[in-house]
């Protein structure tokens, strides 16, 4: 076995010192996976035909396993900031890319990723265009971590919260949790892939449709912390609050069976896939079915509606008929004991 | 559809509180305890307590087996954490649990160096010591009767494969004492107790009826949905009302009278009873368990010489108070001000199933309480 994988090719630190082996990793991985104009120029920064107003985000992505059901780090680097920028009302036209990589790692396995980033690139719409690869002692690094920065071009103005008043419609475009309770599972070594796979996508199709079918007044995509925190990042300081019903949202039987087992809270679980939208009332009915449409938008569902009832909180109207708070979550979500 | 699908939509719920109510009118307020942290948040996370007619109070008991840890156990284990060559496994719960030192906690050790891990089960922490022989991996036995066999189980399995490098710190709690105790104290006024579904599974249904023929009070062992839980406190009430208390078993697809003979001797096998410090309630002396001389080898305070010491309570913490029922978490001094989820003194707030944290989270002061 120790034989086997001293033959496998790994990543060494002379990959990440500018020299020969950089310019190889470059030509025999990065250009072919992700050739385009700007970047075949390999100037130190790509010069870019712009517009009025741009649109600029940036994330890193640091998760383990890097690979899940449902996708891997690579996919989740490109969607994750693809989908901001769509969030905030740009179309995403360009991406920086940056590697840390820690010694040893395996370069198959760095082909994965980057087949997985030219993938879902192409999917969105987006280009490569200028990137870095770093690596590091052994130790010093988990596995891989991947740094994107995007660039789009704004196609609506979206008002945000302030523009949020009684009555408006709350919209998610699919089951929540999905991601978090996947990733989970994988850490946990509980299931196989086919049970439950991570929501992971961009969401340039599902944001265009919303924004052509109603008066949005906010969107964002509920990552770390969920559905529940995302929300609260839109009431917090605010003169209104906002009333979720327990039986509108959209939870997959897998994802539910997964949180009861390790103790987690779905509405608290990160979506990679998914978008939260607040839309004025009358238009709620016609973005729900504009997204149901769509591919990955087949569970959208109206979930909630804002109110004046508790400024500032978001709730839930449980099936029993009572009332839940939803606050902020506090930090991780820790699994429950017994 | 889920075989339990109806528990978690029963349907009726407004008719049944009518009922409730109706039942109640002219009488003075009905207390029922609960003594399960997994009850607690289950009340909170259906929002039961916002529908229950006002007369109806409902009480947390010592049920969080973290919350009934003294601070100066924690202490300890916070110590053992940062000693070079341990790896602390650990479930969950306990990693944001402060000792005497606010702030201080496993999450922090880990933060600074100490080797901690969260793990779901105790066989993954013996999975831990079989992949770093040359560190010493404590796993911390905190629960209930519910955790018990389990964890027996796990120290009878790193017996029969001979390791060395794995122990086990017992902090596991009986139920029945502690029970006892709090009903034989002169500031006890609880009608009716929900008894914990998941301990039943285990002890059997059985096992609780010393609560209806020693002190003639009524219980009902409840499971977790919300169709459950309201249809056991209707059934308390009831039984309230009419001044006919009944052990009642509402959560027969899962707890046999009898319970799981074949878990409890698993646990026997490996575990004594033994006196143990509960916070709140003081020293028990059949509170815990401990493991046994045959077994010493596995067994993390005789391995590292721990006392399990009660140490300091922090100055206005009320956790104890909160955990015997005699006082409501938002009736602390401290409560969301000095202690909050994020922040917290004392157990009750950090873990997920404190009585303090579901307050908090669910905003229970808000019901009228």
């Amino acid at each position: 076995m120790q034989a086997e994988n001293a033959k496998k090719e790994i990543i060494t630190l002379d990959y990440g010192s500018g020299g020969e082996k950089t310019s190889r990793l470059i030509e025999s991985m990065i250009l072919p996976a992700f050739d385009n104009p700007a970047l075949r120029v390999l100037g130190d920064g790509a010069v870019l035909k712009g517009g009025e107003r741009l649109v600029f985000s940036a994330d890193s992505f640091v998760v383990t396993p890097w690979r899940f059901p449902g996708g891997d780090i690579g996919k989740l680097c490109v969607c994750g900031t693809v989908n901001d920028v769509c969030m905030a009302g740009g179309r995403p036209e360009y991406l920086s890319l940056s590697f840390i990589i820690e010694e040893g790692f395996p370069a198959e396995d760095l082909e994965t990723i980057i087949s997985s980033i030219a993938r879902e690139a192409q999917k969105a719409g987006v280009s490569i265009v200028t990137g870095d690869t770093k690596v590091v002692e052994r130790g010093k690094g988990d596995g891989i971590y991947i740094n994107t920065a995007g660039i789009g071009i704004q196609r609506a103005e979206i008002p945000g919260r302030s523009a949020i008043c009684r009555g408006d419609a709350v919209i998610l475009s699919g089951s929540a949790g999905c991601h978090g309770a996947a990733v989970m599972m994988a850490r946990a070594g509980l299931l196989g892939d086919d049970v439950l796979r991570s929501d992971c996508r961009s969401l340039e199709e599902l944001s265009r449709a919303v924004l052509e079918n109603g008066t949005v007044r906010i969107m964002r995509d509920p990552t770390r912390g969920g559905v529940a925190t995302t929300l609260n990042e839109f009431t917090e300081g605010m003169p209104f609050s906002i009333e979720l019903t327990e039986e509108w949202i959209p939870v997959e039987p897998a994802v539910e069976a997964a949180c009861e087992l390790l103790g987690l809270d779905p509405l608290y679980c990160a979506c990679e896939g998914r978008l939260l939208a607040v839309v004025a009332q009358e238009d709620a009915d016609a973005v729900v079915e504009a997204l149901r449409a769509l591919e990955g938008g087949e569970g959208a569902a109206r979930i909630g509606t804002v109110t004046e009832i508790h400024p500032g909180k978001v709730f839930l109207k449980t099936r029993l008929g009572g009332i839940r708070f939803l606050p902020k979550l506090s930090g991780q979500q820790l699994p429950r004991i017994c | 559809m889920r075989y339990d699908a109806v528990f978690r939509n029963p349907g009726n719920a407004e008719q049944v509180i009518r009922q409730m109510a109706d039942r109640l009118t002219g009488r003075d307020p009905v207390r029922l305890m609960e003594i399960c942290g997994t009850h607690t948040m289950a009340i909170a996370r259906t929002g039961l307590r916002s529908l229950l007619p006002e007369r109806v109070k409902l009480l947390s008991g010592p049920g969080c087996p973290v919350c009934v840890t003294p601070a100066g156990v924690m202490d300890e284990i916070l110590e053992l954490s940062s000693r070079p060559g341990i790896r602390i496994a650990s479930y969950g719960d306990l990693l944001r649990v402060p000792g005497s030192t606010p702030g201080d906690c496993l999450l922090r050790r880990k933060a600074m160096g100490a080797l901690t891990e969260a793990v779901y089960s105790p066989m993954d922490a013996i999975a831990l010591a079989e992949l770093n022989p040359e560190e010493e991996v404590v796993f911390l036995g905190v629960g209930f009767e519910t955790t018990a066999p389990g964890t027996a189980a796990c120290i009878r399995e790193a017996a029969r494969k001979g390791l060395r490098n794995f122990s086990v710190l017992c902090l596991l709690k009986q139920t029945e004492p502690a029970l006892r105790a709090l009903i034989e104290a002169p500031d006890f006024h609880v009608d009716g107790f929900l008894c914990p579904g998941h301990v039943a599974a285990i002890t059997g249904a059985e096992a609780f009826r010393f609560l209806l023929e020693e002190y003639g009070l009524p219980a009902v062992i409840s499971g977790f949905e919300a169709g459950d839980l309201l249809y056991s406190v209707s059934e308390l009430i009831r039984m309230v009302s009419e001044g006919r208390p009944e052990l009642k078993n509402e959560y027969i697809r899962l707890v046999k009278p009898r319970g799981n003979e074949l878990a409890k001797k698993g646990a026997e096998m490996v575990f004594e009873p033994c006196c143990s410090l509960w916070r709140g309630i003081g020293e028990l002396p059949e509170g815990g368990l401990a493991i046994r001389r045959e077994y010493e080898a596995w067994d993390a305070a005789h391995k590292f010489g721990l006392s399990l010491r009660a140490g300091r309570e922090l100055p206005g913490c009320c956790c104890g108070e909160v955990i015997r029922g005699g006082k409501n978490p938002w009736e602390c001094p401290l409560f969301g001000k000095r202690c909050t989820p994020s922040d917290p003194v004392g157990p009750c707030m950090v873990s997920g199933e404190g009585a303090c944290a579901a307050a908090w989270r669910y905003r229970l002061w808000e019901n009228g309480d």
